[in-house]
Formats: structure tokens, C-alpha cells, sequence
């Protein structure tokens, strides 16, 4: 056991003085997460949509339509809804691209209505928020949906031999009804981390390979530089060197995450969630991680081969893990997503982010099962690594 | 009567089809040096390989202070210095570190550990550049401080294969003289070596391997002998030539000589003993001798002899 730490101590030394080591564990995924937090949109609960209102009309119909519909939307902060006189002023702040859409109620909207007639309902959209736009019109459509409703409503009662006294008030009385659409902006936060934790994580954890890759490559370099024959004459076990140089790249894994943990944390404020599941999360995530490489390592015939097939492991694990953008939106990728250890180690910080500490227990179990099936088939297959 | 320290028998290695050590069998006293010389690719490395327990043998055995020894055996392994061909060393720990690392594995700890590798530091010389990254030491320093490590544990046996290959002369000469040093103070030393004047110089028995098989082995004088040659003397000198060598002639040790435009060329059985009677006999004959060169049958002529080609082939 003590030969197991005094290589593993060895090896954490000589990784803590490997700039390209430290290039690829701390300085790329620090950077690049603060980059990608600054500039890009937050990837979970980051949709936000501006829109201008322009009530022309100030009738019953557009009333309901301002009041109930778009009142409604404010309520989440998702949404922020602004109110203008009139419409060439809502046309100038689209333009402007000061709000995403416009709603314009043009005069005579609720007369035509009550009359039967067509009624318009116009909606300008910012060509460069082309969501924001869309779901802009799908407000406006689902409200002439129940518009429609409310007509057909009167004419079903009218055409089977009811009678309708006051047919104009009942079909305000339909329009009446509750808000016809709901949106809820906390559906997407509950499930996503924030842009400020989500890509620290995910770059940490996509780096997070590369360190464990050249901590491996250590293993096969000590062939090459031709230490590992002393090693092998010294009065050390092999399975012991192999152990101590894998413990010495789980260090150096624990000390690159722990390091990004607590930087991001304090220049673009990070919020991992309760310590002992991060803590939990992360060891899984770095023994896991470097059992993986290793039994990759196992198969490669020269140093050149094993590293080129653990950085392109590494790559494919990162894309399809969801490590650059959430791939729980996407269905066929969220499917093959939990065949990587990213997706889980990114969905125990997720669910975490509720506080439970039993949330990360099914990731963590995953990522220890993993590691303890990638460590047991490296030492099955010892002689590919620890040889003259 | 000395301790054999190192004995191995029968030690056979193979490739597939190919045998790249066949029979070998080797045994070295504490105090002794042995040098195993032959050119590269004989098979010098393999053996030392077997030797050390780092490579699995196919048949043989080997015994380390007369405990059986193979890649498994962890108190044997305490047992032996191994300084490999190539430099094992970590280039970004410092000497010390490095010195520190191997003696820990070797179960070294404290001040027992600080102390040894004080100790070897200063045996290599390297003491003032201890804690110095070794990236920045010169070839012939690592080179020493590669030897310092196989010396960290005191071992019965030291094994060095072939530590002057890409050496400048200074600090070869140094590795000589601390190999020859450590000898002197008890261990049993195996050096494996192409360079025949190394053989020559440092080793008390010299074993001859080529192709995988031991030849030949003995202490110099042993393998020369082989040869039934003698040694050739040549005299660069003026005068009566041909009165000298009438005179030379009669001399029981020398069995032939010649007459040559500048001197005269003899076959003594040998040389050394015999080179003052020699000098003396041309001195009566008149003849005034400028220079004296001895040509003695040599290492490479024992392995051009056994083998049919040159050591360095």
C-alpha cells in the first residue's frame, strides 16, 4: 500500500508540473466556460422574450387579449411585456430590435369581433429573435383559436334549436372564460442548470478526460523513456505500479476539477449545490473517467494509437454527453446521451441543484459502477500496460 | 572463499521461432566484476533482463544470494542495483527527488533515506546540483545520477547494462572508476558492454555472448590463451638490424623475427616479462631502439576468433 502512494505522489508531483497537463485540466475549461457564460445564451431556463403591445382598439376584445393573455405572461418572469400607445411606435422598437415582437390590436378589433366579422390581430416579429417571434404568433394564434371557439360555441347552440337571447353577450361571456394559454417558465429551470453553472461543468467535465487521457499516457511514457524497466526491477508488485499510477491520475483529476470548481465559482458565480453530492459526483465522475482511458490504453498496440483513441473517445463522450449544450431537448440525443459519463455526472449536478442529496445517488452509482468495471478489466489485461 | 552471489543456469528466452537466449549460465562472486561482452543485438540485454526479474524466462533459474529469483520475487529484487542501457530517470523531479522516489520503493524511508541519497549524491558528484530538475543536468550527469540509483539500496548484486553508451570520455572514465570502486568494496558487479577495452579494463572474468549463447568465458589471459597466439613486438630502431635479430633469435621466449626497412618485428610468447631482456640483447647488438610497440591478442581477437565477425559488426 505504501509503494501505491509513493508512485501515485510521484506521478501527482509530475502531472502538477506538466503545463499541457494543466493547460487542458484548469486553463481551457476555466476559460472557455467563462467565455461561453459571458457570451452565449443561458442553455436551461435562459429563454427570455420582449414584446411590445399596441392597443389601438381599447375594446372589450382587445382588453381581454392585453389584460388576460399577455397579463398573464408577465406573471412569468420569462416574459416582459410592454405597452404602447400606438402601433408605429411598437413597429420602431421591432425595428429597433429593442423587443422581439409586437402585438398590434388595430381600432374596430372588438367591434368586428362582436359583429361576426373578420377581426385582425397583427404580430411583427425582430428577424433576429426568430423564437422569441414565433411563440410571439403562437400567442396570437391559440387567442383567435378561442375566439373561433367562442363563435362556434354560439352558432352549434343557435343551429340545434337552443335559443340564445343575447347571442353578442354570450359569446363575451365564452371570451370571458380563464386565459386560454398558460406558459410556464419554470418547467425548463427545474431541469437545466444555469449557463453560469452549466458550462464550468460541462467544459470541466469534457477537459476532465483529457486530463485523465495524459495521465494514462504516463503509464505507456514510462515504457518509452525507459523508467519503466526500474520500476519493474524495483521490489514493487505490478498490479501495485499500475494502481499507484492510476491513483496519481485520479489526483491530478480531483485536483483539475476542484480548482475549476471553486474558480468559476468565484469569477462567474457557480452554483454547484450542497458539497458532500458535489463531492460525491465528482470523485465518481474522476475514477470513472481514468478507468475508462486506461481500459482504452489496454487495447492500443503503441503510445501513438492509445492516444489518439482516448482523445477521440474523449471528444465523442463530450458531444454526445451534452457537455457544449443540453441534450435533454433533443430526444434521440438524450437517449444516447446516458451511455456517456458526462450525461450523468451533468444530471446528478442538475438534480442536485433542488438541494436533495439523494438525487445524485442513481449518477453516482452509475459513474462507481463504471469505474469499478473499467479498473477491473485494465488489471484483467496488466501485461498490455505494465511491461519492459 | 568468496560467496556466489548471482548463479544462473540453463536461462533460455525465445520469440516465437526465434531463441534470444539459449542456455545461458552465469556465476559471479561478491567483490567480482563480470563483464558480459558482446555486439549489440547478442542477446546481452535479454539476459540481463531475466537476470534482473523484469522479463519472464522460459526454462533456467537463477539464484540471488541462493534464493531463487524471478519477476515475481520482491525480496530478491531488494537484493539487486539495476541501472538500465537507457536513462530511467524523470527529467521534471530534481536529482534528489528521483534518488528519493527509487530509494522508497526500495523501501528506504527518513532519515536513512536522506541519508543514502546524500551518500550516493556524493559518490556520482552531483551533490551541489541535487536539487536542481534533472531536464537541466548534462548528458554525462544524468548519466552518473542514473548509475546513483541502482547504488541507492546497497546492493549484493549490481547490474549495469551498458552505462558508457553515449558517454563523453570524462565521464566515462568516472563510471569506471566507480564501478571498479564498488567492486572494491564487496558487491558482485554483471556489466554488459560492446566496448571490448571496458571488458578489458574493469572485468575480472569476461563472458563472450553472441547470438544468444555464452562462447566463451574467463578472465582475459583465459580467453587469449584460447587463441594459442603470441604477442607481437615491434621495433622502431637503427643500426645492425640484421645483427640483432641473430641475437634476438636465440632468445628461448621469442620465436620468430623479422627484419623490416625501419626495424625489426618479433613474436614473444610473451611480451611484457620479457621486454627487457629483449632491449637489452638489441642494446649488445649495437642497434639504438627508438620506440617500442607490443601488440597483444585482445578480446576481439578472442570473439573474431570464437564468432567469425568483429565485436563492433
Amino acid at each position: 500500500m505504501r509503494q501505491i502512494f509513493v508512485i501515485a505522489t510521484k506521478d501527482l508531483r509530475l502531472h502538477l508540473r506538466n503545463s499541457t497537463l494543466l493547460l487542458f485540466g484548469i486553463v481551457l475549461p476555466l476559460g472557455l466556460a467563462v467565455l461561453f457564460s459571458t457570451v452565449l445564451d443561458d442553455p436551461g431556463g435562459g429563454f427570455q422574450a420582449r414584446y411590445v403591445v399596441a392597443d389601438e382598439d381599447r375594446g372589450p376584445a382587445a382588453n381581454a387579449f392585453v389584460t388576460d393573455v399577455l397579463g398573464a405572461l408577465t406573471a412569468e418572469s420569462t416574459f416582459d411585456v410592454q405597452r404602447v400607445a400606438a402601433a408605429t411606435e411598437a413597429t420602431r422598437m421591432v425595428d429597433r430590435g429593442a423587443v422581439d415582437a409586437a402585438f398590434i390590436v388595430p381600432a374596430g378589433f372588438s367591434a368586428d369581433i362582436a359583429a361576426g366579422r373578420t377581426a385582425t390581430l397583427r404580430v411583427l416579429g425582430d428577424v433576429d429573435s426568430p423564437i422569441a417571434a414565433y411563440v410571439a404568433r403562437e400567442i396570437a394564434q391559440s387567442y383567435a383559436t378561442e375566439v373561433r371557439g367562442g363563435r362556434l360555441a354560439v352558432a352549434v347552440t343557435v343551429a340545434g334549436g337552443g335559443r340564445v337571447d343575447d347571442p353578442a353577450g354570450f359569446a363575451a361571456r365564452v371570451q370571458a372564460l380563464p386565459p386560454p394559454l398558460t406558459v410556464s417558465a419554470g418547467s425548463t429551470a427545474d431541469h437545466e442548470l444555469a449557463s453560469r453553472t452549466f458550462y464550468p461543468a460541462g467544459m470541466a467535465v469534457f477537459f476532465l478526460f483529457f486530463v485523465a487521457m495524459l495521465s494514462v499516457s504516463t503509464i505507456l511514457a514510462e515504457r518509452t523513456t525507459g523508467t519503466m524497466p526500474r520500476l519493474l526491477a524495483a521490489p514493487v508488485r505490478r498490479p501495485t505500479i499500475l494502481v499507484g499510477k492510476l491513483l496519481g491520475g485520479v489526483g491530478i483529476g480531483l485536483v483539475a476539477m476542484s480548482v475549476l470548481m471553486v474558480s468559476s465559482t468565484l469569477l462567474i458565480g457557480a452554483r454547484w449545490g450542497p458539497p458532500l453530492g458535489v463531492a460525491a459526483l465528482v470523485t465518481a465522475l474522476v475514477l470513472a473517467a481514468t478507468g475508462l482511458m486506461a481500459l482504452v490504453a489496454t487495447a492500443a498496440r503503441t503510445t501513438e494509437q492509445a492516444t489518439g483513441w482516448m482523445s477521440t473517445l474523449a471528444v465523442l463522450m463530450g458531444m454526445f454527453g451534452g457537455t457544449f449544450a443540453p441534450l435533454a431537448r433533443v430526444e434521440g440525443l438524450a437517449v444516447l446521451s446516458y451511455a456517456t459519463p458526462h450525461r450523468w455526472f451533468l444530471q446528478g449536478l442538475t438534480d442536485l441543484a433542488g438541494g436533495d442529496l439523494r438525487a445524485v445517488v442513481v449518477p453516482v452509482v452509475v459513474l462507481l459502477g463504471l469505474a469499478a468495471a473499467t479498473f477491473s478489466l485494465t488489471l484483467l489485461r496488466i501485461g498490455k500496460l505494465v511491461r519492459p | 572463499m568468496a560467496e556466489v552471489v548471482l548463479r544462473c543456469e540453463g536461462l533460455r528466452k525465445a520469440y516465437g521461432t526465434v531463441v534470444a537466449i539459449d542456455d545461458l549460465g552465469i556465476e559471479i562472486t561478491e567483490g567480482e566484476t563480470y563483464g558480459l561482452l558482446g555486439p549489440n543485438g547478442a542477446g546481452k540485454t535479454t539476459a540481463i533482463s531475466m537476470i534482473v526479474g523484469i522479463l519472464a524466462r522460459d526454462a533456467g533459474s537463477v539464484t540471488i544470494d541462493g534464493q531463487p529469483h524471478d519477476v515475481h520475487r520482491t525480496a530478491t529484487k531488494r537484493l539487486i542495483g539495476y541501472v538500465p542501457q537507457e536513462l530511467a530517470l524523470y527529467p521534471d523531479l530534481t536529482g534528489r527527488e528521483n534518488l528519493h522516489f527509487f530509494g522508497r520503493l526500495h523501501g528506504l524511508s527518513g532519515r536513512e533515506l536522506r541519508r543514502r541519497g546524500d551518500e550516493v549524491l556524493d559518490v556520482v558528484g552531483l551533490s551541489d546540483r541535487a536539487g536542481q530538475r534533472v531536464r537541466t543536468y548534462s548528458g554525462g550527469m544524468s548519466r552518473r545520477l542514473h548509475i546513483g540509483v541502482g547504488l541507492l539500496n546497497r546492493p549484493r548484486l549490481l547490474v549495469l547494462d551498458e552505462p558508457t553508451v553515449g558517454v563523453d570520455p570524462q565521464s566515462r572514465n568516472a563510471i569506471l572508476d566507480n564501478v571498479r570502486q564498488l567492486a572494491g568494496q564487496g558487491m558482485a558487479v554483471l556489466y554488459t558492454t560492446h566496448y571490448m577495452e571496458e571488458a578489458e579494463r574493469l572485468c575480472d572474468r569476461v563472458g563472450i555472448i553472441d547470438s544468444g549463447r555464452l562462447r566463451a568465458e574467463g578472465t582475459r589471459r583465459d580467453l587469449v590463451t584460447m587463441l594459442d597466439r603470441e604477442d607481437e613486438v615491434e621495433l622502431l630502431a637503427d643500426g645492425d638490424l640484421a645483427a640483432a635479430a641473430q641475437a634476438l633469435a636465440e632468445l628461448a621466449e621469442v620465436s620468430a623475427v623479422d627484419v623490416r626497412e625501419a626495424g625489426l618485428r618479433l613474436l614473444v610468447a610473451e611480451a611484457g616479462p620479457n621486454l627487457p631482456q629483449i632491449l637489452a640483447t638489441t642494446g649488445r647488438a649495437g642497434v639504438t631502439v627508438r620506440s617500442v610497440q607490443v601488440r597483444e591478442p585482445n578480446l576481439e581477437s578472442v570473439f573474431l576468433h570464437l564468432t567469425g565477425k568483429a565485436l563492433r559488426d
